[in-house]
């Protein structure tokens, strides 16, 4: 028998797959275990990505043989279904049976994207020429944009915060990614279809991260994107099947109306049916957004309420690519601090903080 | 994938609509306007379906204009409500049915006052009885009447005469339907289908063999407002909104609109003729206007009552395109006499809408 | 008073110090979504009201919010009761709610106070 400690990361996104290879890295045995046959998760649908509109299949390809150059154990196909605690081991059931025993398990099964027809005034689903941000990353790899009627859209709009920031759908958080995903998809479609106006509609521009505000200024600059800021309150199809929009302009202080070729709404992320069945199975803590609650959103962000379950990547908040390698990363530390620290330490430690936190507050 | 996910997204609001023993409450618009219509509701409920359907001669308007209009404090509005409720108690009913979409905006938001505000309830409780020494019982399910016929649409079905099919075409006929605001955008849980894409009309047309128009302002407000309405001079700020709507089907060329709230039925119905005289605009294939119906005159076209019982000659836009497309009978000599016999007057001829003059006074379309 | 074929404009900035806010209280007690408004607009998208009268749901909250009391009864006068904006927004605002709380308010004491001052 040997001595090195063995880990089950699950879901093979780019979480998965980047705290897999850095746990590799230090040394530990590593299943890599993922629902679907392949590994890549969302990304895998995109076309290329923001800021620096590098191809998505480029990106992977790199992240998967970084991952092909560990000895990581990959299992595609693979649904754990139980979860039982043997003394400190997790063991990890497929159907009924054991699949394996491990010291620690990495929770990083990704988000789900909000479902549009949820926001039934939109008209997705009912209507041809209204299509999601996904769909629209579809086209791109198709290489063809097309409306129902087989046309180019002369005009396309890109609606803001579908399924985020909205009580009315239950979903009060900002899915972060969303606006970003806008200014590079409307990029996109103004160098593929250089005759194609492109409006993006929306409530706040969150341009949060590096290079982000300077692509938003790029939009406008270089690509001629519109911006109107308003929440579009409906849609509704014409006779000809190209869509009409409603929004305020709420920076003139009127009502806008304007038709449309295809509207593209950027749905919001959610947490995914596997990180919450999982959630539960393991009685992890859930946030208010219902994506993993991590135990300190400073300092344990990684670390959940439960002993030796950690979590990676969007499993816990909407999050870009960038920040799910760096939380990754930084879920592959911390399961090396809980495995090299002994209980005693672990103890200690937490007294530790905690004689911490109560000094802070008696200051 | 589209019709699935059509389906999919109505079901999540699917409301209890009780299966008898009524407590009915009229609408003042309704029974003035289109006075065949709650005639038709209870003659078909009790003699066709064999209903119990209640009805209390101390029942009064619900003050919803009043209130809506600002003349009714929203107290008094509470109390009339809780005496309704209380007459409704007396006979032992746990139903009600409302003829008014006006009436079941006003009965949804004053059961959801209380559900949040439970001593705002205590209050009115105790105002009813210093009052009128009455007291009541909250209703076991509210539902409007068309959600009542939307409930027996497929009994309507299976004793129709006249499906909704174009004779001349074998088509199925183009339904406008409006639903009204107050039915479902206070409160898209009260109604069948939700707000944006509400099921109660459509229901009923798709049933009957008719095919609906979804238009881009089909969820626009018919512009009734209430104190909009009520001052003169702010009336075509009223029918601006109804054009809106029409200007928006126009080009649907629908065959009728079906409305769910008298008011709505009033105004699209009498706008149009308004319309016409301010603007000279008509509306309607061969500009002869898109007649309005209430959900109760359609169900009893389709089931072959005689058009001029069904109180069809009230209309401002003559109803004669569409029952000539249908193929039921009805005697022109008849339209303006009474069931007694007696003649209620044949209306002054306006320029536009008239039937006899078919060729000779026609405008295309709007626009 | 002299007439010299002019006069001294008017101060069109909000003067948030001297506005008086006791009617954005008052309407807060009674509607305290009023606070979660984020200005989105969508209320005013499909407004029956909007699109015919220079009524702004949105504007009004904001009017409302820094102590601009001048044009709210006259406002609130062509709104329709319909409901949209309520159904529309994201951030749960009881629009409908808040509309009757400025009914309500209009028939106050306070109310007649802030007119008087309008007037002056
Ligand atoms: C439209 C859109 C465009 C985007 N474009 C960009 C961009 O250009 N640049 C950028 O930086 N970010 C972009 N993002 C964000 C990016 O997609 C995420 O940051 C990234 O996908 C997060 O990776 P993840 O591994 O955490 O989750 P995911 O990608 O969701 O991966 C989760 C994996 O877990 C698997 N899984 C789920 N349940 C189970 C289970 N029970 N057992 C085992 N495995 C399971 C899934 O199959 C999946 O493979 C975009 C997002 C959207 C919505
Ligand atoms: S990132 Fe932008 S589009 Fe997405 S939810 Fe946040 S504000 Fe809305
Ligand atoms: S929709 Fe709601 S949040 Fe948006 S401006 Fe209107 S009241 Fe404010
Ligand atoms: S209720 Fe009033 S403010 Fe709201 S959408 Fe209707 S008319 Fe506009």
């Amino acid at each position: 028998m040997t001595n090195i400690k063995k880990i089950a990361v699950l879901g093979g996104g780019v979480a998965g797959m980047e705290t897999s290879i850095q746990l590799n890295r230090l040394g530990y045995q590593v299943d890599l275990i993922e629902i679907e046959d392949k590994l890549g998760g969302h990304v895998r649908n995109w076309y290329k990505l923001f800021p620096d509109h590098k191809p998505a299949d480029e990106f992977l390809e790199k992240l998967i043989s970084n991952l092909s150059a560990t000895d990581v154990q990959i299992k595609t196909s693979i649904q754990i279904n139980a979860f039982l605690r043997k003394e400190k081991k997790l063991c990890l059931f497929d159907q009924a049976c054991e699949f394996g025993v491990y010291d620690a398990v990495v929770v990083a099964t990704g988000f789900d994207l909000f479902e549009a027809y949820r926001k039934e005034e939109y008209g997705f689903g009912i209507y041809k020429n209204v299509i999601t941000s996904a769909g629209l990353e579809t086209m791109f790899l198709g290489k063809t944009i097309k409306t129902s009627g087989g046309n180019v859209p002369k005009r396309v709009g890109l609606v803001h915060c579908v399924g985020s920031r909205d009580e009315k759908c239950g979903n009060l958080h900002c899915s972060k990614v969303c606006c970003i995903t806008a200014v590079k998809q409307a990029i996109t479609l103004r160098q593929m279809l250089p005759n194609t106006e492109v409006f993006c509609f929306y409530m706040d521009m969150r341009m949060f991260g590096p290079s982000y505000e300077e692509l938003y200024r790029e939009a406008q600059e270089k690509w001629a994107v519109r911006f109107i800021r308003g929440r579009i309150s409906e849609a509704a199809q014409n006779a000809d099947e190209t869509i009409l929009i409603k929004t305020e302009d709420t920076l003139t202080g009127r009502q806008l109306k304007m038709n449309v070729d295809l509207l593209v709404l950027m749905v919001g992320m959610l947490p995914s049916k596997g990180t919450t069945v999982i959630g539960k199975k393991t009685g992890l803590d859930f946030g208010m957004n219902r994506f993993l609650k991590v135990k300190d959103e400073h300092y344990h962000a990684n670390e959940t309420n439960q002993e030796g379950i950690f979590v990676a990547g969007s499993a816990s908040a909407p999050m870009n690519i960038s920040d799910t390698i760096s939380h990754a990363r930084a879920a592959a530390t911390a399961v090396d601090h809980y495995l090299k620290t002994t209980d005693h330490e672990r103890f200690s430690e937490k007294n530790n903080i905690r004689n911490l936190e109560k000094a802070l507050h008696e200051k | 994938m589209e019709n699935n996910n059509q389906k999919f997204i109505w079901r999540e609001y699917q409301k209890e609509i009780a299966d008898d023993h009524f407590f009915y409450v009229r609408s003042c618009i309704r029974q003035a306007f289109f006075p065949g219509s709650e005639t038709f509701f209870l003659s078909f409920m009790r003699n066709q379906l064999g209903k119990d359907v209640f009805e209390d001669a101390r029942h009064t308007t619900c003050t919803g204009i009043g209130f809506h209009g600002d003349v009714v404090p929203h107290e008094t509005i509470m109390t009339v409500v809780a005496r309704h409720f209380a007459l409704m108690t007396e006979a032992g009913y746990r139903h009600v049915a409302i003829s008014c979409v006006t009436s079941f905006g006003i009965y949804s938001e004053i059961l959801e006052t209380w559900k949040h505000f439970p001593e705002i309830e205590e209050k009115i409780h105790q105002k009813l009885i210093l009052a009128t020494g009455r007291d009541f019982n909250k209703p076991d399910t509210i539902a409007h009447t068309s959600d009542i016929i939307y409930k027996f649409r497929n009994e309507v079905a299976a004793k129709m005469k006249y499906p909704l099919i174009n004779l001349n075409t074998g088509e199925p006929l183009k339904v406008v339907e409006h639903i009204g605001c107050h039915y479902s955008k206070m409160f898209p849980q009260y109604g069948v289908g939700g707000a944006e894409f509400p099921q109660v009309l459509a229901g009923m047309i798709k049933a009957w063999g008719g095919e609906v128009v979804d238009y881009p302002e089909r969820r626009h407000c018919c512009g009734f407002g209430f104190r909009q309405y009520l001052v003169q001079a702010n009336r075509g700020y009223s029918a601006a909104n109804s054009k809106k709507k029409f200007d928006s089907m126009q080009s649907y060329e629908p065959d009728f609109i079906l409305c769910n709230c008298p008011g709505c039925t009033m105004f699209m119905d009498k706008w149009q003729y308004t319309i016409a005289e301010l603007e000279d605009t008509v509306y309607g294939k061969e500009g002869l206007g898109i007649p309005v119906l209430t959900y109760e005159e359609l169900a009893g076209l389709v089931l072959g009552y005689d058009p001029w019982d069904l109180g069809l000659q009230m209309h401002q836009i003559p109803v004669e395109t569409l029952l000539d497309k249908l193929g039921i009978n009805y005697d022109p000599e008849k339209k303006f006499i009474t069931q007694k016999g007696e003649n209620i007057g044949t209306p002054l001829i306006p320029q536009h809408y008239n039937i006899g003059l078919k060729t000779a006074g026609t405008h295309s379309g709007c626009c | 008073m002299a007439t010299f074929g002019f006069s001294i404009l008017k101060d069109r900035q909000i003067d948030y110090d001297n506005n008086d806010h006791r009617l954005f209280r008052f309407i807060e007690e009674q509607e305290p979504s009023i606070r979660l408004c984020i200005g989105c607009g969508g209320c005013t998208a499909g407004c029956t009201a909007a699109g015919f009268t220079g009524f702004n749901y949105r504007k009004l909250n904001y009017l409302l919010m820094r102590g601009e009391t001048e044009h709210l009864q006259k406002g609130i006068q062509q709104c329709m009761l319909c409901g949209k904006c309520k159904l529309v927004c994201p951030r749960g605002v009881n629009t409908r709610n808040m509309i009757f709380a400025l009914k309500r308010a209009f028939k106050t004491p306070l109310w007649e106070e802030l007119q008087k001052k309008i007037n002056v």
